[in-house]
């Protein structure tokens, strides 16, 4: 699904933000990231839903070499990957329900479904009142609740969060979480960012953990006895 | 069409608040260039046939008071040719309407020492030898000329020309002039919405799909003002016509100014111009947002 070998990254002619990463994401595996503020996260993140390119070591993914790959493929790569930034990253003039049904769109799929997914999905979220609501009138969790429902409409085969509850009172990013468990039975791969350690606690899921640009795995920690 | 739903909010642009009117400005001037084309081409071609098949003998003056018999030698030899189907030699009165704009009508024709001259028609396809005609016409006529208007014609077709090619360049420049334009606020509209641009690019939004926002939005401004620009061109053009008919009323020797036509096939290609910016505006947009996007990983 997943696979980086000895990948660095560096922005411009600056330090190399992560070094030497080598991983293995199975298909339908679940990972947390973890690290503390500027270990790269966000920049691991970039580097799989393709925003930016390594500036070594070879990254593939859904089996496909991505420093070989030509640009008309692209498109079809980022279709199957679904992101959830931490800066939410949703359009101000566009209501809820066309920022989350924006994925369906570029894709050219037909308005009439469309309508029956984007609805049933942010009802799900929670905003089944505020379809048609901008995002600058919604308070902060509930952004990032479009900001997810826009991630997973298109049931991506891997799904990239960076910091999706960081937004949310706990019970909600309970739920969040159950959602993206629910994925993840369905097969999507997950990747999620978060400084939360009670849900990496939470949830037995092994962790990638960042360090000054280099990559610590860590296997899944045993939920403590409440 | 235009209803299409945009990601992007482009229409709340500045930079696409006065693109308008400067398509509308271009295509003003163009029209304006391209409608004196036409008016000189149908001038030029209109004068080039009433032309074509009329030849005009000029005879120098007779002596004072007296007949030489040069107009009926010539009238003879004319008549004698084979593809001549009318030759009539200018009367004093018809001589004295020509002249009267310059000189007036009191003055008497037949008291000036004015040179004869006689109106021949061919047949345009007969092949009439109009050099060995000027010998026989000479020979018979001493100082006989045959004029077959064309040094005329042709100084009227290289001027005509010169005019088309001044329009030519005037509407290429403007042309220019509007796609910088619509570059200019095309790279603005991208920086102005590069976020969106990246997020739709990001969640899987081919190169095509962003380009053709843009494409729509260039087409829209470029059809608005160049429906503007189309609309002040025939207000002015219809401005100088009445102007141009009303000299012509008040002064008969204002007739030879060409009259503000041309077939009305002709005056469709103006009706043209405002698609035509609509689609250059689209193209230019797409094209600049294209190579722009290569640039994203």
């Amino acid at each position: 699904m997943v696979r980086f070998e000895n990948v660095g990254m560096r922005y411009g002619a600056g330090p190399e933000i992560l070094r030497d990463i080598t991983l293995h994401l199975e298909p339908g595996s679940f990972h947390f990231l973890t690290g503390s503020s500027g270990a790269g996260k966000s920049s691991l993140l970039k580097l799989m839903y393709l925003a930016e390119r390594p500036s070594r070591g070879l990254i593939t993914l859904f089996d496909r070499d991505i420093a070989t790959a030509p640009r008309r493929e692209m498109p079809g790569l980022r279709r199957r990957i679904g992101v959830v930034f931490q800066d939410f990253r949703l359009i101000d003039h566009l209501s809820a329900f066309d920022n989350a049904a924006l994925p369906l769109r570029v894709q050219g799929v037909p308005e009439s479904q469309i309508k029956e997914h984007v609805t049933e999905l942010l009802a799900w979220v929670g905003l089944g009142d505020y379809l048609n609501a901008r995002p600058p009138t919604l308070s902060g969790g509930q952004q990032q609740r479009i900001a997810i429902a826009r991630a997973v409409i298109r049931r991506p085969s891997l799904l990239l969060a960076d910091e999706p509850t960081g937004n949310v009172d706990e019970e909600l990013a309970l739920r969040l979480m159950r959602l993206f468990e629910e994925l993840n039975k369905l097969g999507t791969t997950m990747v999620i960012a978060t400084h939360n350690r009670g849900l990496v606690e939470r949830f037995e899921h092994p962790c990638l953990h960042l360090a000054d640009g280099e990559l610590r795995t860590e296997r899944a920690r045993k939920r403590s006895p409440a | 069409m235009f209803g299409a739903r945009l990601d992007l909010p482009l229409a709340r642009d500045g930079s696409g608040r006065f693109l308008p009117w400067i398509v509308a400005l271009m295509v003003y001037l163009a029209s304006l260039a391209l409608a004196g084309t036409l008016v000189v081409a149908d001038a030029v071609s209109r004068w080039d046939r009433g032309l074509t098949g009329t030849l005009t003998v000029e005879l120098p003056a007779a002596p004072p008071g007296r007949s030489d018999g040069a107009v009926e030698a010539a009238l003879k030899v004319l008549r004698a040719t084979s593809g001549v189907t009318r030759a009539d030699a200018f009367d004093a009165k018809r001589t004295a309407a020509l002249l009267a704009p310059w000189l007036g009508t009191e003055i008497d024709a037949a008291d000036l020492p004015l040179p004869r001259l006689i109106d021949v028609q061919i047949e345009p396809r007969a092949g009439v030898d109009l050099a060995a005609l000027a010998e026989r016409l000479a020979a018979a006529a001493p100082g006989a000329q045959l004029d077959d208007h064309r040094r005329w014609l042709n100084r009227v077709l290289r001027t005509a020309l010169a005019i088309e090619i001044v329009a030519g360049v005037v509407v290429a420049l403007v042309g220019l002039s509007a796609v910088v334009a619509v570059i200019f606020a095309t790279r603005t509209g991208l920086a102005v919405h590069h976020g969106i641009v990246e997020v739709l690019h990001l969640i899987g939004a081919r190169d095509g799909y962003i380009a053709r926002q843009f494409e729509w939005h260039a087409l829209r401004l470029g059809l608005k003002g160049g429906v503007a620009g189309l609309l002040l061109a025939i207000a002015t053009l219809v401005g100088i016509a009445t102007a141009g008919s009303q000299l012509s009323a008040l002064d008969d020797a204002m007739r030879v100014l060409p009259a503000l036509s041309a077939p009305a096939i002709e005056w469709v290609t103006l009706l043209l111009l405002p698609i035509a910016a609509g689609l250059v505006a689209m193209l230019t947009a797409r094209i600049t947002v294209l190579r722009a996007l290569k640039r994203l990983p």
